[in-house]
Formats: structure tokens, sequence, C-alpha cells
């Protein structure tokens, strides 16, 4: 992959961000910056606005108010989470790895032999070798994942946003996506990733984000993930309140 | 078996314009149908070819049974409903097949209603199940055009289309061509629906689309096999159809659809990834 040049500077900026559906907010005035090459998780019970906030940064959705901010000309790599592929598509592994193309070649553009290599030497990265031709319905949970990886991989972009990569994933597969995610924080890129495991983020991951539709706490894992803070994250109501007040401008922090 | 398969086209005219206009419907219909099928919208296409009739009917009430504003007012009808269905999904609560059957229900019945204040039955069997064996000069041309514009209009989408089937998500995190690609696709459908709606009418042109494409998913694992046997399979249809329409006097547009619908049910049984094949390989299995 290309060597990415990187200052120390913000990858990502969000500002009194509030996104959500309806009148309803999902995260609520969130503050708060990822460096560029940064290597960060976003923890969070179900329903907390991980996938929102994740989906803003990737611009797929408009926020309500504040704003995400991300540094201009950065290349962006999106991994939803897998329930949204349809996996009966007719394709084989190499088509759905060639997606990652797009980023260079776009809509028009041939795919040319370097493209197929870079295809080729992604597929080969995740452990897939031998999968080129293999039709995607007759893939594990794991191996699809590990394909998925390598569409990223192929996209060679330097913010990557992966959204619950680790679900339904057995533990040498999950060790091999974390070697894959370190090796692209290595490479400079900023990398953002919502996650369950607990014990994988403490282990794995220098910055968590923790939030329960509004920020709980940011910063350092260790001084993120603490029982008091959990137990916060844990207390806040899940549930949309019809009736709940209108959130005044001036109650912002 | 001269007699039987060329003598019906090299005697009569009217048999070979059949014949061009049926495989020129294949040519351009049967790709739009394995897209529809993998966008999972083959009722869709349904729904749109029975929108496109109030359209058509309207021109027909205007100026009687003339091809021009017949077409124009089919692509208005389509378009209204397309565009209607769509916006109705985007902007409530309710999914796209329930406002699309909202839609097409209302044109249907404004369609026939409107035929049927001038027009005799005979008109409405036109309209809904169409005369392939009656095609002029100005229908050839009309399906010409409509084939020139959905071959470049894929060749040009293919990646997009491909990519919207298979990870939505995904085309939209790296394009904004995802609303763009949905919007042209629906346009093609509703353009290869007014096509064949001359030939097949609008009951029926949605056949030649489906069909064949839905038989060509039984023989292959890849999108472009899948387009080019779905063409073969639309253009035997055509071929096998009207020659049955000639030998046993049956109406022709049926003859067709009930023709791509004998090769489907075949396809079901027989093809690799159909229903007897399992059952009929050897149950035996790789050591790894």
């Amino acid at each position: 992959m290309t060597g990415l040049p990187f200052n120390p500077r913000t990858a990502v900026e969000m500002r009194d961000l509030t996104v959500g559906y309806g009148s309803h907010a999902a995260v609520h005035h969130l503050s708060c910056c990822f460096s560029a090459g940064s290597l960060s998780a976003l923890v969070g019970v179900n329903g907390s606005g991980k996938s929102t906030l994740i989906k803003t940064i990737a611009g797929l959705l408009r926020p309500m108010s504040g704003r995400c901010h991300i540094a201009p000309g950065t290349s962006l790599a999106y991994l939803p989470q897998q329930s949204e592929l349809d996996r009966s598509f007719p394709a084989r592994v190499r088509d759905l790895v060639s997606l990652g193309l797009w980023s260079q070649r776009g809509l028009l553009g041939r795919h040319r032999a370097q493209d197929r290599d870079r295809v080729a030497a992604a597929i080969s990265a995740v452990g897939l070798d031998g999968f080129d031709t293999r039709p995607i319905d007759s893939l594990s949970g794991g191996q699809l994942q590990r394909a998925l990886f390598a569409r990223v991989l192929v996209q060679d972009a330097q913010l990557i946003l992966l959204d619950e990569p680790f679900n339904a994933v057995d533990e040498r597969t999950i060790g091999d996506l974390v070697a894959l995610i370190h090796r692209w924080q290595g490479q400079g890129r900023t990398v953002i990733v919502v996650a369950h495991d607990l014990d994988l983020v403490r282990a794995q991951f220098p910055q968590t984000l923790l939030l329960a539709r509004r920020p709980i706490a940011w910063g350092a894992t260790l001084d993120v993930l603490t029982s008091d803070n959990l137990q916060r994250a844990r207390n806040l109501h899940e549930a949309w309140d019809d009736h709940a007040p209108w959130c005044a401008p001036d109650e912002v922090a | 078996m001269h007699d039987f398969l060329i003598a019906p086209f090299a005697e009569f005219d009217f048999m070979r314009r059949a014949l061009l206009g049926a495989l020129m419907l294949s040519l351009t219909a049967c790709p739009v149908g394995v897209f529809l099928m993998l966008r999972r919208m083959s009722l869709t296409g349904e729904a749109m070819s029975h929108a496109i009739l109030p359209g058509a009917a309207a021109g027909f009430l205007i100026y009687g049974l003339k091809i021009l504003p017949m077409t124009i007012g089919g692509l208005i009808a389509g378009a209204i409903v397309a565009v209607g269905a769509g916006a109705v999904a985007r902007l409530t609560v309710q999914k796209e097949d329930a406002s699309m059957a909202a839609f097409y229900l209302i044109s249907l019945a404004v369609g026939v209603v409107l035929v049927s204040l001038r027009g005799s039955s005979v008109d409405l069997m036109h309209v809904l199940f169409g005369t392939v064996l009656a095609l002029n000069d100005d229908a050839l041309w009309l399906i010409m055009i409509v084939l020139a514009v959905t071959v470049l209009v894929l060749v040009i989408l293919w990646r997009a289309l491909v990519a919207e089937c298979l990870d939505p998500l995904f085309l939209r995190s790296v394009s904004k061509l995802g609303g763009i690609t949905h919007q042209a696709f629906l346009g093609l459908v509703v353009l290869n629906l007014v096509a064949g709606f001359q030939a097949l009418g609008t009951l029926l042109s949605v056949g030649l689309m489906i069909l064949p494409a839905a038989g060509a998913r039984f023989w292959t694992t890849s999108v472009l096999p899948m387009v080019g046997l779905a063409v073969v399979i639309g253009a035997m249809s055509s071929v096998g159809g009207l020659l049955l329409s000639y030998h046993a006097s049956l109406p022709s547009g049926p003859a067709i659809i009930l023709s791509s619908g004998a090769i489907y049910a075949a396809s079901v049984l027989l093809g690799p990834r159909g229903a007897l094949m399992p059952l009929l390989t050897r149950r035996t299995h790789r050591t790894g």
C-alpha cells in the first residue's frame, strides 16, 4: 500500500454535534477530536448512538446541529455492519474486494493489471488465499469479514471507520483483524472502531469514546473504561421519550 | 423441419417484423430484468408495467391507436408513479413495496376507465396484451431506440448498479451516485416496459423482463454471464413463442411469455443451482 504523508493534526473533529432521527437525538451534543494517525474505540450499549455517530463521520447522515468536520482531502473507508450486505448477490470474493477500487478508479476507470494485483494481494493479506473465485454466499461469517477487510485494504484510505467488525467472528480471526488494524495505524492512518468487547478494547485500543446517546467519557482507554463511567453509561435511559422537554440552545455545554 | 422453423419467417413479412421486434426486446429488456431481480424488485417491475397503463390510455383517448402519444403518455405515467412511490418511501414511514402497490393499483384502475371511455373491448385487449404480429415501423424504431439507450446506460452505470445491489451502503460511502443510479435504473425499467407494451401489452411486457432473468439465475453465479444467458433465453422464447403462435394459432404475446415460462420451469428443475440437481448428483464429498 502507498505511504501516506501525514501531519500531526486533527483527522476528525466534532463540535457540539447532535445527530438523530425525526426530532429525537441519537447522539447528543458531542464535542470530541480524533487526531490523525490515532486508533480509537467507540464503546456503548446497544442504542447508544455508536453506529449513528460513525455513519455521520462517514458522511451518510446529516447532523441536526453542530458539525462534524473531516480534514480536507481525507480519503475514507467505511465498513458497515454485515447485515447491510446482500450475501445472495451472485458475486465472488474477488468481485467484492474489487469494489474497493472505486476509491481510485471510480465509475468508469478501467481496472488495470496492477489493480488486479492489489486485489489479489489484499485477499492474500487477510488470509483468504485460494478464495478468489468463491461465491460470497458460501463464506462463513469470519471469512466474509476477512474479505470485507481486504476491501478496506484495497481502498487505501487515510481514515478508516469500522462498525462492529468483530461481531460473530472467532478469536483467531479477531486476532488477525486486530493485527491489520494496528498495521493501518502504523502506516499513519486514523482508525475508529465500534466494539463491544471491553477486554479487547482495553488491550488493543489506546483511546476510547464511551457513548450513551451523549458522551460519557473520552480519552485514554484505561481512564475512560472505569467502573464508574461504565455504570453511568448503563444507567442512561435507552428509550426515546416522546414527552422529553425540547433541548434549549443555551443548555449546551 | 424447414417448413416448421424457417418458412413462417421466410414467407410472411409480419412474422419477420415480429421476430425482429421480439429479438430486440430480448436484447434490451432481459439485462434490465436481471438487475431488477437482483435488486429484489421483480414485483416492482410488475407494478410499474401496470403503472404505465393510464398514460398510454390517455394517449389513446386523445389520439387513437397511435404509437407516439401512447408511448409518451406511458413514459410520463411511469415516471410519475416511480418518482411518487419513491418519494413516499423516502419521506414517510411507508416502504417502497406498499407505496408502489398503492400507486399502481390506482394507475391500473384509471387506465382501464380511460380506455373504456372511448374504446371497445378490442382496444382494451390491445393495450393490455399487445399485438406482436402487427408491429409497424414506428414500433420497431421505438424498440431500437430504447435498445440503444439501455445498452448505453447499462455500460456506463454497470459498476454502480452492481455496487448498489451488492452493498448499497458501501456505494453511498464512496460516491454520491447511488440515488442517481437508482433513478436511472427505474427510468430504464419504464422505458423498456413502454417499448414492450406495443408488442406484448402492459400486462405481459414485464414477462420478457423477469422470466428469462429468473431462469438464468439457476445456471450461473456471476452477473455478466447471467445477463448473457438471460438474453439467450429471451431470444429462444421469442423464436419459440412466435412459432408456437403461428402453428397453433395462439395469441403471440402470451405464446412468447409461455415459452420463456417453460424455459424458466426447466431451469428451476434442471439448472445446476436448481431443485433437482442436488438430488441427482453423487452424494460423495471431498476430504478437504
